[in-house]
């Protein structure tokens, strides 16, 4: 391990569950209004993981009120409270943007079966 | 005196209190040792000359090994001096680490030499604008355009820049924070970028332009 990895280790969440494009995940995000802090949930498919280490990240895409919605996390973002992966979704490539083309029964993702 | 020799790392970026992202580059620094104090009667003025990085003894010739000798440091790759005021609180051979000379939140400057970009055209130098990419434009995209008047002054003028050697110069990035100290590994985090490529040497030093 060379320095770099040591300080970035010190950052590195292990609670987070593997998770791969196609998933629909439930980002429990920590929210800090003035002095409250509550959670917000964040609900729909990863379309996309990029890069690694202490500076991984992830795309979520979600239609809110007809309208679509994608929000970019750090994987170790400390104010990520929770993810729950709800469904694994079955894909064929690591980048889903062409759901960003698609509208309705269209843009859904098939769902994986072991 | 608050200046330091470290080695540059490299980039990464670490989460603050309030869970912002901040990119940091992380640099080894120290520890340095004094190897000599200079003073107003023996040299003319006060500064204090100090060691970094340990070098094998078979790597140093007999007079560089004599003048750490008599500093009773281990003999070093890099040797700087640094202009103090007072000399009287500092001692041969006297050790300082990171955590010594720096705080958290504290502002500093970084030198060092930058990355080597070779025999570079304008554009890339200084900043030109170039020419069109279509309307007629032939073969001069990344030229520089007019470098001159006509009969008067008949001659390119001094100090006209245009394409030539980039980098490799000694640059100071200032006033930069340190985002986190870790003490156990020697380590300087600094919040953005600094000069030169990984693992080349700068020099820290408490910021010159600091305000409040």
């Amino acid at each position: 391990m060379n320095t770099l990895d040591h300080v970035e280790a010190a950052y590195l969440r292990d609670d987070i569950p593997d998770f791969n494009p196609g998933d629909t995940v439930r980002v429990h995000v920590r929210v800090v209004e003035g002095n409250r802090q509550r959670l917000q949930v964040f609900e729909g498919i990863v379309i996309a993981r990029n890069g690694g280490g202490v500076r991984a990240s992830f795309t979520v895409r979600k239609i809110s009120a007809g309208v679509g919605v994608e929000r970019i996390f750090p994987v170790h973002a400390p104010i990520i409270d929770r993810l729950e992966v709800v469904r694994r979704g079955d894909v064929r490539r690591a980048k889903l943007y062409y759901l960003r083309d698609r509208i309705g029964k269209a843009a859904r993702v098939k769902e994986k079966r072991d | 005196m608050k200046a330091m020799l470290g080695e540059k790392l490299g980039m990464t970026q670490i989460f603050d209190d309030e869970n912002r992202v901040v990119p940091v580059t992380i640099i080894k620094a120290g520890p340095i040792s004094i190897t000599q104090i200079k003073t107003e009667e023996s040299d003319g003025y006060t500064a204090i000359q100090v060691a970094y990085k340990e070098l094998p003894e078979r790597h140093v010739n007999r007079p560089t090994a004599g003048h750490f000798a008599k500093s009773g440091v281990a003999p070093a790759k890099h040797v700087v001096e640094i202009r103090v005021d007072d000399v009287s609180e500092f001692s041969l051979g006297q050790e300082f680490s990171v955590s010594d000379l720096f705080e958290v939140g504290q502002k500093i400057d970084v030198a060092g030499v930058t990355k080597g970009k070779g025999f570079a055209g304008v554009m890339k130098r200084h900043n030109f604008k170039g020419q069109p990419a279509s309307h007629g434009a032939h073969r001069v995209h990344r030229a520089p355009g007019a470098i001159g008047a006509c009969a008067t002054p008949a001659r390119v003028h001094k100090g006209k820049r245009m394409a030539g050697r980039m980098g490799g110069d000694t640059r100071t990035a200032m006033n930069l924070t340190v985002a986190q100290i870790d003490a156990e590994r020697g380590l300087l985090m600094v919040r953005g970028s600094i000069p030169g490529s990984k693992r080349s040497i700068v020099m820290v030093r408490e910021a010159v332009k600091a305000r409040g």
